[in-house]
């Protein structure tokens, strides 16, 4: 009986042992999104250009969330005087950030304006599923696509098309991020900023006038002419400077498009207070230059303390100021001298 | 007994099996005249042009990597125009907007068209057709006694640059090609406005897609199970495995564009000219 007994007792243990093996691995990564119940009731997203997002999701339940993206295929300014045919996600480089939350059902339209001359589809990195959706959504011009996901797993992630030549169609621009915001949201912040690097091919010489064309023989050689924000080197400066208050907290949700470079993320005069590292769920703190791989994004986050102009850059510091890997973040209201203070000159002793 | 038995069943078995295939026969003859295989003959004044045959490196799918043969052919040297399709549609009033049967064309057939036998307000007569399926420009090239022709046919046409018959070394051609895909509403031009390339042929490049006898073949490996050792699709790692040529950009941009298409439908800039055996 006795050597019976402890052998079922063994046997018990074991078996519990196992399940919790099983239940540990959605434990460790936060949820099971796929058990996540929506509530029945349906929501188109809002279409928010760049660097702007839309409203964050906060408490509400699970939702079948409407996405619907059209592509463009448009000439629009690489730099001041320089023009570049972009492939575009709803008309910008980056596309339409979408934003959701965990254990959402998201309805993603792609529509290939009938103007296009190329076919097109998308890869969402929050989709679990075949291709990200690149077969599902794969349509001429004139045509448009649709297939629905789960978000099971929370973060910020890239989407992009995924058409062949794939190098070519992300290179002149079919980039975005798609953020899976966790159950009850990420914790309220005052200022939110979309912003995505990316790195351009061009025949011309940096700085040359006119319709530039995009050059393979640079692109695999991964020698960009333009390092940028938001596909254009004025994106983010002067009229479209990022404004912020003292004392505000400011979250950047960066993404990198590449096609090719890494990115060294830096806020000249700031240190990030939070990194979600590589746009999980990990948070490391006290960061001042965070790596943001191609096609890969984090959500960075500082709070403004001294007025002043702060310079966003790609800290591989020769992009920065010579290709256009530059933007700026102009903060405004009191001075705060318990955190900075320009000394008097010291006057030299003779 | 047994005799006459088995004699009569003989008979009778052989009286319902013919009585049957009569019935068979005669219900195939109704489907036949339901589709609109009767075609009007259409007369066609466009030139057409010899290609000798030859090889080239297959790009993508079952042939990457492979030589392959074409077969000398001729080929239209310029695309089908508006004014062309127009004199189709006169002789063949079911292939008109209001008339085409919803298998053979989508909701966009002629959509820009000022009426059945009107071509649009943008266009020229000269301009190539476009928002033609696949079925109505099989049905036109039928009528004129041509047919579309194959990729292989296409593709071993369009090598050539204007000096030179296998302009697919020269990075210079494969850039203009690229750009020439840029350019929007080239389908409202008129035809044969730029240089011809070597063989005389008109247009392969910078005025529309075109279709193709066996477009879809691009999707399809040759193998009809699963043949797991080869990706042969065009998304992400896919064609990066299974093609010839990795800087060909040009060549991806016209086999996506393939792979892309349904038989029924209808785009703004895909168009097609005819070709025929030798």
């Amino acid at each position: 009986m006795k050597p019976l007994f402890r052998t079922l007792i063994i046997l018990a243990l074991v078996t519990m042992g196992a399940c919790k093996q099983n239940s540990s691995y959605y434990a460790d990564s936060g949820v099971n999104g796929e058990n996540i119940k929506t509530d029945g009731t349906t929501q188109v997203m809002d279409l928010v250009a760049p660097p702007f997002v839309p409203a964050a999701v906060g408490e509400r339940s699970a939702k079948k969330l409407i996405v619907t993206l059209e592509i463009l295929e448009k000439v629009g300014e690489l730099a001041d005087g320089t023009q570049y045919n972009f492939w575009t996600f709803n008309g910008t480089v980056p596309g339409t950030f979408i934003r959701a939350r965990v254990g959402d059902e998201i309805e993603l339209h792609l529509k290939n304006n009938e103007n296009n001359n190329l076919p097109h589809n998308i890869d969402l990195h929050a989709v679990n599923g075949p291709g990200g959706g690149a077969e599902a959504s794969f349509v001429s011009p004139g045509k448009e696509g649709s297939f629905t996901f789960k978000a099971l797993n929370p973060g910020l992630y890239v989407y992009h098309c995924a058409t062949a030549p794939v190098g070519m169609h992300i290179a002149n621009g079919m980039y975005g991020l798609i953020l899976i915001e966790p159950e009850g949201g990420l914790p309220k912040v005052d200022k939110e900023f979309y912003i995505m690097q990316g790195d351009f091919y061009t025949k011309g010489k940096f700085g040359e006038k006119g319709l530039q064309e995009f050059d393979i023989d640079k692109a695999i050689d991964e020698h960009p002419e333009y390092v940028v924000f938001n596909g254009n080197t004025g994106s983010l400066l002067g009229d479209n400077e990022l404004l912020v208050k003292t004392g505000e907290t400011v979250r950047i949700f960066f993404g990198n498009g590449g096609p090719n470079l890494t990115s060294s993320l830096h806020l000249i005069g700031e240190i990030f207070d939070r990194v979600y590292v590589e746009g999980g769920t990990s948070i490391t703190k006290n960061i001042q230059t965070t790596s943001v791989p191609a096609g890969g994004a984090v959500i960075a986050e500082f709070k403004a303390d001294v007025p002043g102009e702060y310079v966003l850059v790609d800290h591989a510091i020769f992009r920065a100021f010579h290709k256009g890997a530059l933007g700026k973040i102009k903060v405004t209201g009191e001075e705060n001298s318990n955190v900075f203070k320009k000394n008097e000159p010291i006057k030299n002793a003779l | 007994m047994k005799k006459i038995l088995s004699i009569s069943f003989a008979i009778i078995s052989i009286t319902v099996l013919t009585s049957c295939y009569n019935r068979v026969s005669v219900a195939v003859k109704e489907v036949q005249t339901v589709t609109p295989q009767s075609l009007s003959p259409v007369k066609s004044e466009k030139k057409m042009i010899s290609i000798d045959g030859g090889s080239y490196m297959g790009f993508l799918g079952k042939d990457s990597g492979r030589v392959v043969q074409v077969k000398s052919f001729q080929i239209d040297e310029s695309p089908v125009t508006n004014s062309e399709f127009l004199e189709f549609l006169k002789k063949n009033p079911q292939w008109t907007r209001s008339q085409v049967s919803g298998l053979y064309a989508d909701d966009a057939y002629l959509h820009n068209w000022e009426g059945d036998y009107e071509i649009p307000k943008d266009a020229k007569p000269e301009s190539p057709v476009t928002n033609i399926s696949w079925f109505a420009a099989e049905a036109y090239a039928k009528s004129v006694g041509k047919r579309l022709p194959t990729i292989d046919e296409w593709e071993y046409a369009a090598l050539a640059d204007e000096n030179s018959k296998d302009a697919s070394g020269k990075p210079e051609f494969t850039q203009y090609i690229l750009n020439s895909y840029q350019k929007k509403g080239m389908y409202r031009e008129a035809i044969k406005q730029q240089k011809p390339n070597y063989y005389g042929l008109y247009d392969l490049y910078g005025m529309v897609w075109e279709w193709t006898e066996d477009f879809n073949s691009v999707m399809i490996s040759g193998e009809s199970r699963n043949d797991s050792s080869k990706n042969e699709s065009l998304f992400c790692s896919g064609a990066a495995v299974t093609t010839s040529d990795l800087t060909n950009y040009a060549a991806f941009m016209r086999y996506a564009m393939r792979g892309s298409l349904k038989a029924d439908y209808s785009v703004n800039n895909l168009g097609f000219r005819c070709a025929k055996d030798l």
